[in-house]
């Protein structure tokens, strides 16, 4: 393929890249615009999503950037997901007169970074898309500036996650030199049936370095103090798009590099996979805090969308892209109406704080609740059906005890989502809280909506475009 | 005659004690950077020996973008280092445990 077609499937990758760039000289030139500046910017997230849907499919630069259904399908997501966090931490930062107007900007280059990752086709992208995605979060958690929480947020998740960047290209680099080249579809001849000593222990450091970034246990300990500390609204954004886009990349680089020796890189996901499940379900259960609490669950659920992935077939895959999609929906709405609420000017963060919430702000409590039970798994909520996903395709691979251990963490769960329900609607209210800023108020009601009415007629299109997407990874049926 | 084993040996001692340095260090957050680069110069001399090895370039080309990518990562980490001292007046390790649990 000649240079302009490469570049034509990078369309959605250079409408950020340049996004970005102006956005960064506009802002430098009248950093007083940041609302028009945000805008821009979700001009750009929405364009390049628009052009990642209808652009053309194939492999480009060498076959370092892959444009296949699972790259549309998470574009798509990430690039939504990433345009709502736009206006609900804007509004955030400037109440609290902070009016930075790198927001905006640091969102489309995460956005790019994660574009990359889920394009990547060898190991020189991925770890670009990785770093380009985490720099910018780094920035985003010790963004509000005069906190002594995000700044120690910030630096906890830059040591971690650089760590975590360490483990992963000394992986990348032992596979490159075992297996002779850093294309995964090279790779996977290289490996096929059987991977050597020296491969084996790359890959083992490549999926370590990628369950740090998607928090799987046992490399989840930066995830309850970096949530707890950073500003809310940038939670609500770590904790959806980046780990989709993690999500997809560790299923490209185990499909199509390592497709072929399935049997080796499976025991190990099952393992990452329990071992999540039980530390979210279990360290959950000593949580006041709110914002940790959400950590410990995310934990808890990206292990079944790791689960999902541990199946290595086709179902596993598509498992794992709708778990992702639905989870991404519950996380952000839940914490975009946590970032709603304060009293007395003070954020509302632990457990306590949330007695009564019914009669004093009966929208955003019906939404955390809603958020509450989907996350739990309980039918008809969207949580339910994405879990019924993972389930299904874990037990068609005969993974049929760890999904009944999944089952159980997800019981033991139930306990604190709950027993926030419980204090939600019938504990006493301690005080009256702050009128909420409406796009915190509707983005949560919104996504409340979408977890349960409107997610049985969505489910109808997303189970087909990630059957196409897990189908373009090219493992078994 | 230095091989491909000695080179290897040294970037696995290299990337070790790099590890080492952020896990076992209590004292001071600059020196975790410094582990920090180390692990990505121990990364980027197995990746030129094995370029050499197998006289493909591509090794070397990826150690160009490591090299890139641990200039951008240093100075993020000196920035957030910054609003950290500017919160609390010290960059010692143990007294970034506001948040435990």
């Amino acid at each position: 393929m000649n240079f302009s077609g490469d570049l034509n499937l990078a369309f959605p990758e250079l409408i950020l890249a340049g996004a970005a760039l102006v956005l960064l000289v506009w802002g430098a030139f009248s950093p007083k615009s940041t609302a028009a500046l945000g805008a821009a910017a979700v001009v750009a997230l929405l364009g390049a999503a628009v052009a990642a849907a209808t652009g053309p499919l194939g492999r480009a630069f060498g076959g370092g950037l892959i444009a296949d259904q699972a790259a549309v399908f998470a574009k798509v997501a990430i690039f939504v997901a990433c345009a709502v966090a736009i206006p609900l931490g804007q509004r955030w930062f400037e109440r609290r007169g902070v009016n930075n107007f790198e927001y905006p900007i640091l969102i489309v280059l995460a956005a790019l970074g994660m574009s990359v990752m889920a394009s990547a086709g060898d190991l020189i992208s991925l770890y670009i898309g990785v770093e380009l995605h985490s720099l910018a979060l780094y920035v985003m958690a010790a963004m509000y500036r005069d906190d002594a929480k995000a700044s120690e947020a910030g630096l906890k998740y830059f040591v971690l996650g650089s760590l975590s960047s360490g483990l992963l290209l000394y992986g990348a680099s032992l596979i490159y030199g075992f297996a002779g080249s850093t294309v995964f579809s090279d790779i996977a001849v290289a490996v096929q049936g059987q991977a050597n000593t020296g491969v084996l222990f790359g890959l083992v450091f490549l999926i370590c370095g990628l369950a740090f970034k998607v928090s799987a246990a046992p490399f989840h300990m930066w995830t309850p103090d970096v949530y707890e500390g950073a500003p809310t609204p940038v939670v609500a954004f770590f904790a959806a798009a980046p780990k989709l886009a993690a999500m997809v990349v560790f299923a490209r680089a185990l499909a199509e590099g390592f497709g072929g020796a399935v049997g080796q890189w499976q025991q190990v996901l099952i393992a990452i996979a329990l071992i999540s499940v039980a530390v979210g379900a279990f360290a959950g259960l000593a949580q006041k805090n709110l914002k940790r609490l959400w950590a410990y669950s995310s934990i808890a659920n990206i292990g079944y969308a790791v689960l999902g992935l541990a199946a290595g077939d086709q179902q596993g895959v598509q498992a794992m892209l709708v778990f992702m999609v639905l989870y991404m929906v519950d996380v952000t709405g839940f914490f975009a109406c946590l970032s709603a609420l304060s009293r007395d000017g003070r954020s509302m963060e632990s457990l306590d704080d949330m007695a009564g919430l019914i009669k004093e702000r009966p929208g955003i409590a019906l939404a955390m609740t809603a958020f509450s039970l989907s996350a739990l798994g309980l039918p008809p909520f969207s949580g339910f059906w994405a879990k019924y996903y993972v389930f299904k395709a874990a037990i068609g691979a005969g993974l049929g005890p760890a999904a009944v251990i999944g089952l159980i963490g997800s019981v033991v769960a139930a306990f604190y989502y709950l027993r926030l329900i419980k204090v939600m609607w019938f504990d006493a209210a301690p005080g009256v809280t702050d009128a909420p800023p409406a796009e915190a108020k509707w983005t949560g009601i919104v996504l409340a909506l979408f977890s349960f009415p409107v997610v049985l007629v969505a489910l109808t299109w997303i189970d087909p475009l990630a059957r196409a997407a897990a189908v373009a990874f090219g493992l078994k049926a | 005659m230095i091989g491909l084993p000695h080179y290897l040996a040294v970037a696995a001692i290299l990337f070790t004690i790099g590890v080492f340095g952020i896990f076992v260090n209590r004292k001071n957050i600059i020196v975790i950077l410094m582990s920090i680069e180390l692990i990505l110069l121990g990364v980027n001399i197995n990746l030129v020996a094995f370029s050499v090895y197998l006289h493909n370039v591509v090794g070397q080309i990826f150690a160009m973008f490591v090299l890139t990518v641990a200039a951008a990562e240093a100075a993020v980490g000196l920035a957030i280092l910054v609003t950290f001292f500017r919160n609390r007046g010290d960059i010692s390790v143990d007294d970034a445990s506001m948040m435990k649990g």
